[in-house]
């Protein structure tokens, strides 16, 4: 059997992948770099990355139950992500594919992101919500390439949510991120407060939004759960809005929700009522592989590798602005 | 007879006095709480109807509306014959293609003079009439604005909507809409919005014009 092992460090997550070729997932390793205090600094994520590299390579292979010589190719994930996050991957992976003397594949993370999706949810053909703290995105495929219908115009909805919870003075808990956090405290929230809903065709913006609820916070005039319960509802239903629009729009019969909001409860029932009423599926890809990870990684290396698309280390550099819609997908058949 | 159930409005072609009407209507959505969802469905059906009459005093074609319920959040309006741009474009021979994408962007240009942001400007909202007009549809998501920032907003979705719909023509399609825009608005006008619409993009999550400064 050939084994593909897949390196994921585009933001805070370092993670190590080993898949077989025909889909099996045999280890998924992650080490999630924490700041103490704010959001993720680049230069000290790729820190940590460095030092946990060799560890969480190590721990990936002796939990396949392989030897390196068994890899028959190395993937990475060459983009979209913080540059120093992603050269720390990069060049994790270069060292490994010269030194076994194998085959370097560079991946694009959104694409990834699609591509376990449907390897777990076993979708063929889904319109994917990809929300995260980096990226908000909807996709599907069409002639050739995975299209973008509708993203963020600013910044990313996970994004919005941490910064807002940030500015609360919320606190990540061990075991418990911060979108967790506004969730708990938006299922306590009753009152609804008026936040810029801003859907501008199939495309989200955020900031003003937070900026709005980041006033009312200071304002200290309403309870913290109704601050929590009422951002969530009105970015939700932005989300859910234009996920409607997009899956009237394609006439797909699948809706694959990933990446780290997907772990929302309420943004799932949202979503469920929508591909109920369209009479699509709903898949919701589970934490381990809605997070950033290095299987996804692995899965789609083997993809591209299938279709040759290998790159020579000289070549290998990271593209920190990677388009979904850019990315060529042989693989896929319309 | 519904005829389209979009994500934001179902659409009911009905007979209304004997005559032929799209009859509107924005239902609740189950998935909003109701104080949104009531001020979403309120908001865009009081707003639609006056910005569609006032596209036509701007000089685009627009349906006639001819009722408002606000209770039911409903809106009457004229029944358009014709094809969506989205279904002739890419079927069209390049000068007929080009033709059409210039006078669109013709009437992008007069809404934009007239401080109209159409908001969803897609080729499924523009509508060819056998006698050639293009009639413009669905201004749920407009509003007024005479910022730079919103028109380039407004030609930033068209733009997308070219590539994602009619990805083969898309570049040549939006040039054409920008040539009929300057010719409404003038060419300074047109560079100007050109300009944003590169700004917007460049402040996009990911863009390949500045790929290279960040290897």
């Amino acid at each position: 059997m050939s084994y593909c092992l897949g390196i994921e460090s585009t933001a805070d997550d370092f993670g190590v992948g080993i898949l077989s070729f025909d889909g099996k997932i045999l280890a998924n390793i992650i080490s999630a770099y924490t700041p103490e205090r704010g959001g993720i600094h680049p230069r000290e994520a790729a820190r940590h990355h460095a030092e946990v590299a060799g560890e969480v390579v190590g721990k990936a292979l002796q939990t396949a139950g392989i030897t390196p010589q068994a890899i028959r190719v190395v993937a990475f994930s060459q983009g979209p992500g913080m540059g120093p996050c992603l050269r720390t991957g990069a060049t994790a992976a270069r060292a490994l594919a010269a030194y076994l003397k194998i085959p370097l594949v560079g991946v694009n993370h959104c694409v990834a992101h699609i591509e376990i999706g449907k390897l777990i949810g076993e979708t063929k053909d889904p319109l994917t919500l990809y929300v995260s703290g980096g990226n908000t995105l909807v996709s599907a495929f069409e002639a050739g390439r995975y299209r973008v219908f509708g993203e963020t115009l600013d910044i990313a909805v996970g994004n919005c949510l941490d910064v807002f919870a940030r500015d609360a003075g919320l606190h990540p808990e061990e075991g418990m991120p911060l979108g967790a956090m506004v969730e708990k405290l938006a299922n306590q929230g009753q009152a609804f407060i008026s936040l810029p809903y801003i859907v501008k065709g199939m495309d989200l913006s955020f900031s003003g939004l937070l900026t709005a609820a980041a006033q009312l916070l200071q304002r200290a005039k309403y309870p913290i759960e109704d601050l929590c319960f009422s951002l969530q509802e009105t970015v939700f239903s932005m989300l859910t809005e234009v996920t409607e629009r997009a899956l009237a729009h394609t006439e797909k019969k699948e809706v694959l929700l990933t990446g780290g909001v997907a772990a929302n409860k309420r943004l799932q029932s949202m979503l469920s009522q929508i591909t109920d009423e369209h009479d699509a599926r709903f898949c919701v890809i589970p934490k381990e592989y809605a997070l950033d990870n290095g299987a996804m990684i692995a899965w789609t290396g083997i993809l591209a590798y299938q279709h040759g698309m290998t790159i020579p280390i000289e070549k290998s550099f990271v593209k920190l602005k990677w388009r979904l819609d850019e990315v060529y997908a042989p693989w896929v058949r319309d | 007879m519904l005829i389209k159930k979009g994500a934001e409005a179902s659409l009911f072609l009905e007979n209304w006095y004997n005559r032929k009407v799209i009859m509107k209507q924005r239902l609740p959505k189950r998935y909003r709480v109701p104080e949104l969802d009531g001020e979403i469905r309120l908001y865009r059906t009081i707003h639609e109807p006056q910005i569609i009459h006032k596209a036509k005093e701007a000089g685009v074609p627009t349906p006639t509306i001819f009722l408002v319920d606000v209770a039911e959040a409903t809106i009457i309006m004229e029944f358009i014959n014709g094809k969506q741009v989205k279904q002739v474009l890419d079927s069209y021979p390049s000068d007929k293609r080009h033709r059409l994408c210039r006078l669109i962007g013709g009437l992008i240009g007069r809404l934009h003079d007239h401080g109209i942001i159409h908001g969803d400007l897609t080729t499924s909202n523009m509508i060819l009439t056998p006698a050639g007009r293009v009639v413009f549809v669905d201004f749920g998501l407009s509003e007024h604005s005479t910022e730079l920032e919103s028109r380039g907003v407004d030609l930033h979705l068209m733009k997308r909507a070219f590539q994602s719909t009619h990805y083969q023509y898309a570049e040549e399609s939006f040039a054409k809409v920008m040539e009929g825009y300057a010719d409404v608005r003038g060419s300074k006008a047109a560079v100007n919005v050109l300009k944003k619409i590169k700004a917007i993009e460049k402040r996009g999550r990911y863009v390949s014009e500045r790929k290279e400064m960040d290897q």
